[in-house]
């Protein structure tokens, strides 16, 4: 479904991306963790193209991401990202942040795409906040928001760049289960987090990336078991510590 | 001391005028403003011609003054007008004014725009972008509309400088506020009175509106 192959990016001098190559086959999640700064949100945006990168290839259902003749528009609308920041719409309300792409890039019908947005909206659990505007939600459930309306567009795969960074811990649990839900119903999805609870449950694979380059892609089990980079068991022990 | 001979008689005089000042001003805001957004985004975009063609225009109309530019479209643009097309037609002191104050203020709408534009975040034309809208759609239902709310203030703030300056159509002839005051002064021989009458009025309505913006500003920063 996702190919990486080879992938390089220089923000001019400076290497953030050093040949970098996975893969995403359909119905799997894979788990991309790392130290801050190791390039894992820059190679997760890559994907959809909001970041360019000088070297490789990237494939999304068969479509050349950084071919300069594809319509990423197109791609990115059959793609569905989650950001840290949850990047609601803030002078829209709920109801229309779920619907607006839907009839603006879709072309559905406004009463077809309102309906849509609210069955997935009540999915997340959040129905009675339909009417209210983004700011007026916490910061959770701006983030389940988000990814209803990112679900609203029938993703062929889901992207998670952190998402759940900049939530306060006892709202980090609503966010993962709405997550852990779409990984069981075979969701293709490519998660930047530090959430290991949530790599274990759920992930097929997990990537470690430092210094942007991936130290290590394996299965969920070889990775918490015995990883063979000390990198990563450094990271590991550091982050299980607790 | 002011002393007004006939100011009952005035009255409907001085709000024709006054309309005349209105009309003026309100489409030279709304031309402005749309002018000044297409500036704001050719200077901001990624084409260096289209950035350079943006700045270009801001640099210059901010270098001149706007007497000039009023006086420059009245005298000259119609003589070229008439050099292309053949034809000797005035295209008339209220439209050449027009055409001067809504490219003039659309230097200044166009940096408060800009700056409008740069203050909303990365991370939501990336969220646009995301959902696969063009830069276009991007820009019209995501960035503008927010960039707009938080602008309003100094848009407002800009508007009120322009109903001021829009007096100096006086230069070229045209029978706004100030002019017909002034002429209804030079008539009865009470310029100094007409003139101070005019300047309150223009004093009043302009203090008012910036007092009425000041406090949607606050209302709007809570």
């Amino acid at each position: 479904m996702i190919s990486i192959k080879n992938v390089s990016k220089w923000y001019g001098d400076f290497q953030v991306l050093t040949d970098c190559s996975t893969e995403v086959q359909k119905g799997e999640v894979v788990v991309v963790c790392g130290p801050s700064g190791s390039g894992k949100s820059t190679l997760i945006k890559c994907v959809n193209g909001l970041e360019s990168f000088q070297q490789g290839t990237i494939t999304v259902d068969g479509i050349s991401v950084g071919d300069p003749k594809t319509n990423l528009p197109k791609l990115r609308s059959r793609v569905g990202m989650v950001f840290q920041h949850f990047e609601l719409f803030p002078h829209l309300t709920i109801t229309e942040n779920l619907a607006l792409a839907q009839t603006k890039v879709l072309g559905r019908n406004k009463d077809a795409a309102i309906e849509k947005g609210l069955k997935l909206l009540d999915r997340v659990g959040l129905k009675a906040h339909a009417h209210k505007h983004p700011g007026q939600l916490s910061g959770g459930q701006q983030q389940r928001v988000a990814i209803a309306r990112a679900l609203a567009m029938d993703p062929i795969a889901m992207l998670f760049d952190e998402p759940t960074s900049a939530l306060d811990p006892e709202m980090i649990n609503e966010v993962l289960d709405v997550m852990v839900e779409l990984a069981k119903e075979g969701m293709t999805m490519m998660c930047v987090t530090h959430e290991m609870g949530f790599a274990r449950k759920v992930a097929n694979r997990v990537i470690f990336m430092d210094r942007g380059q991936i130290i290590e892609d394996a299965n969920k089990d070889e990775f918490f078991g015995s990883p063979r980079s000390e990198r990563a068991q450094a990271f590991l022990s550091k982050i299980l510590a607790h | 001391m002011l002393h007004f001979s006939d100011l009952q008689g005035s009255l409907p005089g001085l709000w024709e005028g006054m309309k005349v000042t209105l009309q003026m001003l309100i489409m030279a805001v709304v031309g402005g403003m749309f002018l000044g957004t297409l500036l704001a985004l050719a200077r901001l975009s990624h084409n260096k011609v289209l950035a350079a063609i943006g700045g270009a225009y801001v640099t210059y109309f901010r270098s001149i003054p706007l007497l000039m530019v009023i006086s420059w479209f009245y005298f000259a643009v119609p003589l070229i007008i008439g050099w292309v097309t053949g034809t000797n037609r005035p295209i008339g002191a209220f439209t050449s004014c027009l055409v001067a104050f809504t490219m003039f203020e659309a230097a200044y709408y166009a940096e408060i725009v800009r700056a409008g534009i740069q203050s909303i975040s990365r991370g939501q034309m990336n969220a646009a972008y995301a959902l696969g809208m063009t830069y276009g759609q991007t820009m019209r239902l995501v960035v503008l509309p927010q960039a707009f709310r938080k602008m309003t203030p100094l848009l407002l703030q800009q508007s009120i400088i322009l109903f001021q300056d829009t007096s100096l159509v006086y230069a070229v002839g045209v029978l706004d506020f100030f002019n017909v005051a002034y002429s209804k002064g030079n008539i009865t021989g009470e310029l100094q009175q007409y003139i101070l009458l005019a300047g309150a009025v223009y004093f009043v309505i302009s203090f008012s509106a910036s007092r009425l913006v000041k406090r949607l500003q606050k209302r709007m920063t809570v």
